[in-house]
């Protein structure tokens, strides 16, 4: 069968079981989109690509496949950049499809030419340029094979102007995935394997540290089954956030920068550190020298360049964390590390009582409350999708994650703007789900041009933009660490409320406690999309807090009482 | 100092993504030599880095996760025979001609290009051994260079070849799970 390069393409896309691609088009692919007309595939009109590439990371994300992006050359291209460094710090599986300017045209400086292969080399997890039409196929089946298997990432297809519009024979067999066979490493060890078994098993305070490899290995049951088989505590990074139950009696939190106290006491005080599908990065590690220095380390990890990038481990278990873990269950002997559970309790201390939760209604509403309540309104059950900053960090505090894909954050490169693009995406992968975006009033602004999008797909996403007036991340550590010198992160925003009703949206206001339920409660009886704008605390701070660089343990506390006045000690 | 061999995938741009990566990680390579191999679609690289045996595991292991690397592995502390070569144009008249032909001689390099000024010699052999050539050719007056970075090749029966099989690549089609 004969068919030009970009009916190549769609068909290509539509056999890969592709059902959404988000995009934006331009004179370098036409074709492309001349022929996406003629298919059954389902297009996304973004309004900046940017947008298109976190909505394909939000559809993976959420979906636990592989999200698809569009955009022609030059500026469609480079606009992209963000969100492709964005799914490559997160390992998601995205692949990107450019159009570019005819192959012999390549390096004349074109009118909307970029290298755009040479630029996004270094946060691609591969990239290729195709200029005939008949490796179109081939191309794009290697490019979803690359995406999705190891360590899932980023692909990107440059596919020139004249590969789409030329004619090639369509051949599904021929245009089979002709990757170079590398070597296979034999990663399995059994040295390493019978030394981590020998830890487990003689542990006497042990943390697991739990990571977004076990949500993308697919392991969530292995990983709840061996938690509990060998009976020991779970912490969790931003990203590992529910591939274990926050009801778990198992579960700590989340640990790091703003994890909670107990949790990076517990990391500290424990005698061994079971790191499974996650990196060590300095946002949960704090200083390296002083990191769980009498702990030994169990490393699951499928990236071998991954193992003694910053913490040296005593076992390194290279892997696919679902198979890993599965392999040591049956090895697992079941211990009773009560004595140790005991003292994690111990180091909750006052954290309770020290929480904004327990303090009486003030009048004054708290980002806390916001997430807090949006949690018991949606019984946990919502797909949450939240930007960067302060408002992401309450989310990973307050909404307690039981179900795995449920929060879908921009965690490694920490993207503002994120968050309404991203829900978008996670919103046509799992269209039955209750999406909601929690942005700030600073991130949301980035990239709020995207409600056009929402309206003209017609698809119901809740907004809770969390509007304190500041870059509030920023000015924290402006009032911690630069002596209160709020120097540009006081924030001028349009009326959220104003602008959700230009685009056609409802929105509402709320600026009191009482008020936050019965906004949640009708934004989820809308059939529409509604945007809640929560006028929270101005100068509220996330805590525990470790200050950039200092020792996991050397946490800022909540303070005793808020920076409210009127609040009383419980 | 590390020295790895990554057998790559021999098409256009390779070669960019490898001193790319390298100075992703902030590693500073000494050299890197690329090579065909007797397989005309692979090619053969040996790169020499400034770096320490942690970054000597973490260049390995991200050059193996690029799609077009084969192969990669840190061969220092190994058992390993490097060789480099060298052009060396030098100063030389009448008068010290015989001094320095003995110089050559003690160094096994030969003497490839005779003008009345000057002469080009070339040396291969260990970097040390070049480095020391070098030393003893600058009072003459060293007036060009050309050297080739090193390749290396672990001696022996530890065999470094490139994976069976590359010739008739393929592998099985990964699912698009969407729900």
């Amino acid at each position: 069968m004969k068919l030009t390069g970009a009916e190549i393409l769609c068909e290509t896309l539509t056999r890969l079981g592709v059902r959404h691609i988000f995009g934006y088009p331009g004179g370098a692919i036409l074709p492309v989109y001349d022929a996406l007309g003629k298919s059954k595939l389902h297009h996304i009109l973004v309004r900046h690509e940017q947008g298109a590439t976190h909505m394909a990371d939000g559809y993976a994300r959420a979906s636990g496949g592989i999200g698809v992006a569009m955009a022609t050359s030059g500026p469609g291209a480079t606009n992209m950049v963000t969100g492709i460094a964005t799914a490559m710090l997160d390992s998601s599986p995205v692949v990107c499809i450019t159009g570019n300017v005819s192959s012999k045209l390549l390096g004349s400086d074109a009118f909307q030419e970029v290298d755009i292969t040479g630029i996004t080399m270094p946060i691609t997890k591969h990239n290729v340029v195709v200029t005939k039409a008949e490796d179109v196929a081939r191309t794009l089946r290697e490019a979803f094979l690359i995406a999705n298997s190891g360590r899932p990432g980023p692909v990107l297809v440059d596919v020139t102007k004249d590969a789409q519009q030329a004619t090639a024979e369509f051949d599904w067999e021929t245009c089979a995935p002709k990757l170079p066979a590398k070597r296979v490493r034999e990663t399995y060890d059994q040295a390493q394997f019978d030394r981590a078994v020998e830890l487990l098993n003689s542990a006497k305070r042990p943390v697991i540290l739990a990571g977004r490899g076990i949500l993308l290995s697919g392991a969530v049951r292995a990983f709840s089954q061996f938690a509990q088989a060998a009976n020991i505590p779970v912490a969790m990074t931003l990203l590992g956030i529910g591939c274990f139950p926050a009801s778990d009696a198992l579960n700590l939190g989340m640990m790091g920068m703003h994890g909670e106290a107990w949790v990076n006491h517990a990391i500290q005080e424990a005698d061994l550190l079971v790191a499974v599908g996650m990196r060590f990065d300095d946002r949960v590690t704090g200083d390296l020298r002083t990191y769980a220095k009498n702990a030994r380390k169990i490393h699951i990890e499928i990236d071998r360049a991954e193992i003694n990038k910053n913490v040296p481990v005593d076992a390194a278990l290279i892997g696919d964390a679902g198979e890993t873990l599965t392999k040591l269950l049956p090895r697992v002997e079941t211990r009773d590390h009560a004595a140790w559970m005991r003292r994690i309790a111990e180091m909750k201390g006052d954290a309770a009582v020290r929480d904004i939760q327990s303090l009486p209604d003030s009048g004054h509403l708290y980002a806390a409350h916001v997430i807090n309540d949006l949690w018991k309104e949606t019984r946990g059950e919502a797909v949450v999708v939240t930007d960067v900053g302060q408002h992401q960090m309450w989310e990973a505090q307050y909404y307690h994650h039981n179900a795995p894909h449920t929060l879908i954050t921009s965690g490694g490169l920490g993207t503002m703007g994120f968050a309404l693009p991203a829900a978008i995406g996670a919103k046509f992968a799992r269209p039955e789900a209750d999406v909601w975006v929690v942005a700030g009033d600073g991130g949301f602004q980035m990239t709020m041009s995207e409600l056009a999008t929402i309206v003209q797909e017609k698809i119901k996403v809740n907004i809770a933009i969390i509007n304190n007036g500041y870059l509030g991340m920023v000015r924290q550590w402006q009032e911690f660490f630069y002596d209160k010198r709020y120097v540009a992160t006081p924030l001028v925003a349009p009326d959220f409320v104003a602008l959700a009703n230009a685009f056609g949206l409802r929105g509402e206001r709320v600026t009191e406690r009482g008020g936050v339920i019965p906004a949640i409660r009708a934004a989820r009886e809308s059939a529409e999309t509604v945007l809640l704008d929560f006028r929270v605390e101005q100068e509220d701070s996330v805590y525990p807090m470790v200050p950039a660089g200092a020792s996991l343990h050397e946490m800022i506390r909540r303070p005793n009482s808020p920076l409210v006045e009127t609040a009383a000690e419980p | 100092m590390q020295t790895l061999v990554a057998y790559v995938e021999n098409k256009p741009g390779v070669l960019n993504r490898v001193s790319s990566l390298a100075r992703r990680l902030a590693i500073n390579i000494d050299s890197l030599t690329v090579g065909p191999t007797e397989n005309e679609e692979i090619a053969r690289m040996t790169l020499v880095a400034h770096t320490d045996a942690k970054g000597g595991h973490r260049l390995e292991a991200s050059l193996e996760k690029l799609v077009d690397v084969l192969l990669a592995e840190n061969i220092s502390g190994r058992s390993v025979l490097e060789r480099d070569l060298a052009l060396i144009k030098v100063q030389a008249d009448q008068g010290n001609r015989p001094h320095l032909m003995e110089l050559i001689k003690v160094f096994r390099a030969r003497v490839v290009d005779v003008a009345p000024e000057s002469l080009i010699i070339e040396v291969s052999g260990a970097v040390d051994k070049i480095d020391g050539l070098l030393e003893v050719l600058r009072p003459f007056g060293v007036l060009e260079m050309a050297r080739t970075g090193r390749i290396a090749m672990t001696r022996g029966g530890d065999l470094l070849r490139p994976p069976a099989g590359a010739e008739t690549p393929g592998r099985v089609e990964a699912p698009v799970c969407t729900k």
